[in-house]
C-alpha cells in the first residue's frame, strides 16, 4: 500500500463506516474491511481503478467529485478520507466543507508544493517541480490547486478545524524525523486528520 | 447488434452453439398483482452453461420490452443472428457459461411461446387476446421464482437485466432477498418518468387506434394492426438510439440525389425506420406490446412507502452492480444514479459505472471494452464468492 495509506489504515477506527473519496484501486478500503471490519463507499473516477474495485468486491461508485457530495446526507458516515485529490478539485475549500458535513471527521492527503525538493526545481532552478508525487508538466497535470503543509493548516484555521492529527510522508516511507519536526520543507506527501468543533 | 452472416459458416468460437428452447408448464395457479389468477401457465427457457452439483452456479437473464428467452446462441445453422445478448453471454464473455449456468425465459404475456395473448384461454375456448391480464414486474418475477423451483435452483449466483430486465432484478432483490447473491441492473431506472411513459402512450396509442386492431381481437378478424405496431416501434426505436448515433449512421443522407418533393422515403432514417417497424410489425404480438409497456408504466417499488425508495430496498442483501450509458436518454444516467443513491441511502453493497458510449439505450446490448470489463469482473467476483470459480484465477480482460 502507498506510505499516505498506510498511516492512514492506522488512523481508522474498528467499524467506522466511511467514504473514500478518489479510492483508486480500492487497496485502502478492501483492507480496512478485511481487517477492521470498517463498511462503505469509494468514490473514483478512474475507469481502471472502478474495475479494480469491483474485483476486490470494494463498493465503488463512479462519481466526479468537482459536482459535490450533495447525494450524500449530512452526518452519514464516521469518516470521510480523501487522497491526493484535493490539489485536482476546482474548489477544495468546498469540498473541505462537504467532507465535514457528511461525517464529523475526514483525513486528506495531498502532495506538499513547499518541500524542499519542490522548492529546489523553483527556487534555483526556475521550473515548475516535476517529482514523484508531482509527477505531471505543467501544462497537462490535474492539479489545479497546489498548496502547501502551512496553506492547509491556515485554511483549517480558518474553517475553526481541529486538527487532531497530521503526519507526512516520504517518498514510499513515512517522514524522517527531520519531516516531522519541518514537515512544510520536509514532507513530501501531507496528511491531515481534522475533525469539525462541535 | 454485431452482424452475423453465418450461412455455412462454423460457428464462433465464443459461441454457447446450437440451442433449444425448452418448456416448463405449471399447474398451479399464479395469483397476479391485478387480483384475476391464472390457472395454469408455460413458460418458454433456453439454457446454456451447465449447472454444478450444488446448483450454485445459475444466473438468471430477464429480458426487456420486445426480448424474448433467445439470449445467446443459436437454434439453428440458418439462423443468421444469435441471441439479442449473445454479446455478453458465452464462454470467455461478461457472463462466463464456462462457469455459469444461464437461464434465460420468454416472459408472461410475451409472445415466443410463454403463456401470454396468443395462447388458448381454457375458459372461453378463444385465444387469450385482449383478454390476458395486465401482468406487472412483480407477477413475472413470481413466476420466475416458479421456474427456478421447476430447475431446483435455491438462490440464483446473480439475477441480470437491462432496461425493462433490470427492473425485474430489483423487483427480485426486494420479494426474494434470500434468493439471489447477486444483482446486475443495467441502463434501468428505479421508475418511470413522465416522459417515458408519454412515449409508451404515443405506442399504445398507435395501436389502439388501427382500423385493423379490433379492440384486440385482429387474430379473430385474420387481420394484424401493422401500421400501429410499425408507428409503435418507429417511436420506440427512436428513444432507443442517440441524437449522436442517429446522426453518425444517417445523418441527412438521402436514398437517392435529389429531393422528390413527395412523402415517400427520401432520408436514409425514415427507410431505416420504416424497416424496423415493418420488420416488428410481423413479428411482434400487438397484445403482448401493449401490455409490456403498461408493466414498465406500472413499475414504482417505492409508491408504496410514500415514495421512499431507501425503504422500499430495504430488504435487499445482495451486492449490486448498476451500469448506464452516458448517451441513453430514455433512461439516462441520473435514473440510475437516482438507484444508486437510494441503495447507498440503505446500506446496501453497491457499485456503479457510467459507460461511455455514443449508442444511447441500446448500448446495453452491444459489446464495449469498458462495459464487459466492469461486467465481467462483478460476475467474476461473484463466481468465486459462490466458490464456482478459485479465488486466485484472474482472467484476462
Amino acid at each position: 500500500m502507498r506510505a499516505d495509506l498506510e498511516i492512514i489504515y492506522d488512523w481508522v477506527p474498528e467499524n467506522a463506516h466511511v467514504l473514500d473519496l478518489a479510492c483508486g484501486d480500492g487497496a485502502l478500503l478492501e483492507a480496512l474491511a478485511r481487517d477492521k471490519d470498517v463498511s462503505g463507499y469509494g468514490l473514483e473516477i478512474d475507469p481502471d481503478g472502478i474495475t479494480r474495485c469491483i474485483s476486490r468486491g470494494v463498493s465503488v461508485i463512479e462519481h466526479n467529485l468537482d459536482d459535490g457530495l450533495s447525494s450524500f446526507s449530512a452526518n452519514s458516515y464516521d469518516l470521510v478520507i480523501m487522497t491526493q485529490a484535493l490539489q485536482a478539485l476546482r474548489r477544495p475549500d468546498k469540498m473541505l466543507d462537504e467532507m465535514l458535513r457528511v461525517a464529523e471527521e475526514g483525513i486528506i492527503t495531498f502532495p506538499n508544493f513547499a518541500y524542499w525538493r519542490h522548492r529546489v526545481h523553483l527556487g534555483l532552478r526556475g521550473y515548475m517541480p516535476v517529482s514523484k508525487s508531482l509527477p505531471h508538466a505543467w501544462y497537462d497535470t490535474p492539479n489545479i490547486h497546489l498548496s502547501t503543509f502551512n496553506d492547509f493548516e491556515h485554511l483549517c484555521r480558518d474553517k475553526g478545524l481541529m486538527i487532531v492529527d497530521r503526519a507526512v510522508g516520504v517518498g514510499d516511507h513515512r517522514g524522517h524525523w527531520t519531516s516531522r519536526l519541518w514537515p512544510n520543507l520536509f514532507g513530501e506527501i501531507a496528511i491531515f486528520r481534522v475533525r469539525r468543533r462541535s | 447488434m454485431p452482424e452475423s452472416h453465418r450461412l455455412n459458416d462454423p460457428l464462433p468460437a465464443d459461441s454457447v452453439g446450437i440451442i433449444t428452447p425448452q418448456v416448463a408448464h405449471f399447474d398451479t395457479p399464479l395469483a397476479l398483482a391485478c387480483g384475476k389468477v391464472l390457472p395454469d401457465f408455460d413458460l418458454v427457457y433456453e439454457t446454456y452453461g451447465s449447472l454444478n452439483a450444488e446448483r450454485s452456479n445459475a444466473v438468471l437473464i430477464c429480458h426487456a420490452l420486445s426480448g424474448h428467452h433467445h439470449a445467446a446462441g443459436y437454434h439453428n445453422d440458418e439462423e443468421r443472428k444469435p441471441g439479442w445478448w449473445d454479446a455478453h453471454i458465452g464462454p470467455g464473455k461478461s457472463i462466463d457459461t464456462n462457469h455459469f449456468f444461464v437461464v434465460s425465459l420468454n416472459n408472461l404475456g410475451g409472445c415466443h411461446g410463454s403463456t401470454g395473448p396468443l395462447s388458448h384461454n381454457s375458459d372461453t375456448g378463444r385465444l387469450w387476446g385482449p383478454d390476458f391480464p395486465l401482468v406487472t414486474v412483480s407477477d413475472w418475477v413470481n413466476s420466475q421464482a416458479r421456474l427456478a423451483d421447476r430447475l431446483g435452483i435455491e438462490r440464483w449466483a446473480a439475477a441480470v437485466g437491462g432496461s425493462l430486465g433490470g427492473m425485474q432484478v430489483l423487483q427480485w432483490s426486494m420479494a426474494f432477498p434470500e434468493r439471489i447473491a447477486n444483482a446486475v441492473v443495467i441502463a434501468a431506472t428505479p421508475r418511470l418518468s413522465a416522459q417515458n411513459i408519454a412515449f409508451n402512450e404515443v405506442a399504445r396509442q398507435a395501436i389502439r387506434s388501427d382500423p385493423d386492431f379490433h379492440a384486440g381481437w385482429y387474430s379473430e378478424h385474420q387481420t394484424l394492426p401493422k401500421r400501429g405496431l410499425k408507428l409503435a416501434r418507429m417511436v420506440g426505436h427512436i428513444t432507443y438510439l442517440s441524437e449522436d448515433a442517429m446522426g453518425s449512421k444517417f445523418g441527412r443522407d438521402l436514398r437517392t440525389n435529389d429531393l422528390n418533393f413527395g412523402f415517400d422515403v427520401e432520408f436514409q432514417v425514415e427507410s431505416y425506420l420504416r424497416y424496423q417497424g415493418d420488420t416488428f410489425s410481423t413479428t411482434f404480438d400487438a397484445n403482448t406490446y401493449l401490455l409490456m409497456t403498461k408493466a414498465l408504466d406500472y413499475f414504482d417499488p417505492a409508491a408504496r412507502y410514500a415514495g421512499n425508495l431507501p425503504e422500499a430496498l430495504a430488504p435487499a442483501q445482495c451486492p449490486f452492480l448498476v451500469v448506464s450509458f452516458t448517451s441513453d436518454w430514455r433512461f439516462p444516467p441520473s435514473r440510475s444514479r437516482e438507484l444508486v443513491d437510494a441503495l447507498i441511502q440503505a446500506g446496501k453493497p453497491v457499485s456503479y459505472a457510467n459507460i461511455d458510449s455514443p449508442y444511447g439505450h441500446d448500448a446495453f446490448l452491444l459489446p464495449d471494452d469498458r462495459y464487459h470489463a466492469v461486467f465481467s469482473a462483478f460476475m467474476q467476483r461473484a463466481a468465486k464468492e459462490a466458490g464456482i470459480m478459485p479465488a486466485n484465477d484472474e482472467v484476462t480482460q
